[in-house]
């Protein structure tokens, strides 16, 4: 289990490596001079101005060098400042990371009951039209776009229904500050879980089935248990291991989609952050961002590691 | 893909007494799905064909603005109503629709011309250019990607060619992925020694033998990878990184159900391109959940 962890802690260092690099190459890409983003329009006059800066930032210096450089401030947690508003990239960066976080969980919560419990049950009831219901229904929530299935959301429950908020994370002066963040969070969280949901919901299904045909579960059958009790005994908790490294595999897609959906619900966020910093062409925000929200994900998946050697004895054994 | 790996135990598994059942049951289930790929292929006719005649039978030009009629809803003159600046919306669902499937299609040609050469390369190789491609791709899947196309976007400027690059250049991991199992599979087969002993070269193998074995994956990966490029492309240009007004697209058509105005009183300028990309999208997925069970002669047995 040791080894398979520190096999997995490598991996998730050359994946922050990798997309640090990716965005530093994106970065040396970019159009324009990052010197004209920094000196203010006025005084951008001169051509040897702009050779002092370029000079004393280092930005003549060969790239490699460069991005040595940078990832050793990296590695120091200075991410630079934001060519906009002057505030550090890291304190601007960690101050949406809670909402964010909570966002997704929720998210990750959700598709997990609604996922596995839809899967659980169309395998069982294979062939009839539960089965067929389900399975059109999770190719349906794989094809809606978040950000028109946020749309529908808002517009049902927000403004027609008006069960639900249909922007932001909180109500400033709630009376119930709880109860106020959870009812925020029920429309932008339920539209993010449904495709990670539906994706869980197919492998859910063809795990089981595979496993209700599984040698030992004629076994249990032959000794006389319950069919319920073959299910939850035998079959569930075998059936649900490979989907722990499905879901921790399709975490990134669930963070790329939180994008979106922050923007869609206006959630005070990563998400929303890297829109507003993408457009404004703010390439420090933009680069920490990368960085952060890669960490994050690694971090995560690295858990969800963690959970599948905790529930897996083969791995416990190597 | 989960649909395979769920029909193959099946067979193997039934009990003598429960074959016929079985066998009926399994029918039904092929016909369901086959027709919903049949639905779907017939869906996806149409709209394409409405895509590309839109110009000529609509009356109404997509991009001419008509400020006397903005903002009415739906009518026998204009079926889809019109948006703010009087554009009649159902023209603009259709010609979006053509910007739509060209950019997917054109991304989705980069991306399987640089996914299947890694994959060949990594899978007959093997060794260290396998290690490197492999890891890269890993790197590659590990993070969100649309973090990466949101970045690139904003980096190289929004333009209908840069997300066609963007989508086409960061869009080949998950069939390098497949290619490349599918060439480790073909490479153990006797046909394979058979050529090699023959005297054909590295290069005549892998454009001969492998490559058209690997066909069936390739085709039904493509054809996921379309509707895959098909809601990137519309979730950067909602965002407005993609592409830009005032040519259509299903995205950028969905870009004014940002103003509060016009997402609760005039549902009918986003829910038609909405659900234009919901549908157009779901016929894929079903096209390429058909063509896996009708290609691959193993799926199904």
């Amino acid at each position: 289990m040791g080894h398979f962890l520190l096999q997995r802690l490598f991996h998730g260092l050359t994946v922050v490596l990798g997309v640090s690099l990716l965005v530093f190459i994106a970065v040396e890409l970019a159009p324009g001079d990052a010197v004209d983003a920094m000196m203010p329009p006025e005084s951008a006059s001169s051509e040897q101005a702009k050779e002092q800066m370029r000079e004393r930032l280092g930005l003549n210096d060969p790239a490699p060098l460069r991005y040595v450089q940078w990832l050793g401030r990296v590695a120091r947690v200075d991410l630079g400042y934001s060519l906009t508003s002057r505030q550090p990239v890291v304190d601007m960066v960690m101050t949406k990371v809670p909402s964010t976080l909570q966002l997704v969980g929720f998210a990750l919560a959700m598709s997990v009951i609604i996922g596995v419990g839809t899967g659980i049950l169309a395998a069982v009831k294979q062939y009839t039209w539960i089965d067929y219901l389900t399975t059109f229904m999770s190719f349906f929530w794989l094809s809606v776009p978040g950000f028109f299935l946020g749309l529908g959301m808002i517009y049902i429950f927000a403004v027609r229904l008006n069960w639900f908020p249909s922007f932001g994370a909180s109500t400033a002066g709630a009376n119930y500050p709880l109860f106020d963040r959870l009812h925020h969070l029920v429309l932008p969280g339920l539209t993010l879980a449904l495709e990670l949901a539906a994706a869980l919901t197919r492998y859910t299904r063809a795990s089981v089935l595979e496993v209700l045909h599984m040698d030992y579960l004629r076994t249990a059958r032959a000794k006389g248990l319950t069919n319920r009790r073959v299910l939850t005994a035998h079959a569930l908790r075998n059936a649900l291991i490979p989907i722990v490294t499905v879901t921790a595999v399709r975490i990134p897609y669930l963070v790329g989609g939180a994008v979106i959906i922050e923007t869609v619900f206006q959630w005070p966020g990563l998400g929303t952050l890297m829109l507003n910093a993408s457009t404004q062409k703010d390439y420090p925000v933009v680069m920490g961002l990368a960085l952060i929200i890669t960490i994050l994900v690694v971090a995560s998946s690295f858990i969800a590691d963690v959970a599948y050697s905790l529930i897996d004895p083969r791995i416990r054994v190597q | 893909m989960s649909a395979a790996t769920a029909a193959a135990p099946q067979g193997n598994a039934t009990l003598p007494g429960e074959l016929s059942k079985r066998g009926q049951a399994g029918f039904w289930k092929r016909l369901f799905r086959h027709r919903m790929a049949l639905v779907g292929f017939i869906f996806l006719c149409f709209i394409i064909l409405a895509a590309f005649l839109a110009p000529v039978v609509s009356p109404y030009d997509p991009e001419a603005m008509q400020l006397t009629e903005a903002r009415k809803p739906p009518s026998l003159q204009h079926p889809l109503g019109t948006d703010k600046l009087g554009r009649d919306t159902l023209t603009r669902v259709f010609v979006g629709g053509r910007v739509s499937i060209l950019v997917a299609l054109s991304a989705v040609a980069i991306s399987t011309i640089i996914g299947t050469m890694l994959g060949l390369i990594a899978g007959y190789v093997g060794g260290w250019t396998d290690a490197i491609i492999s890891r890269v791709t890993d790197i590659f899947m590990s993070f969100p990607l649309f973090v990466l196309l949101i970045m690139m976007v904003a980096m190289v400027g929004p333009s209908l060619l840069n997300v066609v690059l963007v989508l086409g250049f960061f869009g080949w991991m998950v069939l390098t992925r497949v290619v490349r199992s599918q060439v480790l599979m073909v490479m153990n087969e006797p046909y394979i020694e058979a050529a090699r002993a023959a005297g054909a070269s590295h290069l005549q193998i892998l454009f001969r033998q492998v490559l058209p074995n690997s066909f069936v994956p390739i085709v039904v990966t493509a054809t996921i990878g379309v509707a895959n490029a098909m809601l990137s492309e519309a979730a950067l240009s909602f965002l407005g990184l993609g592409v830009q007004p005032p040519t259509p697209s299903w995205g950028n058509m969905l870009n004014a159900a940002q103003s509060l105005q016009v997402l609760v009183n005039e549902p009918w300028v986003w829910i038609g391109p909405g659900a234009a990309i919901a549908l157009t999208v779901l016929s894929i997925n079903f096209v390429g959940d058909g063509l896996q069970d009708a290609l691959d002669p193993h799926a199904g047995q």
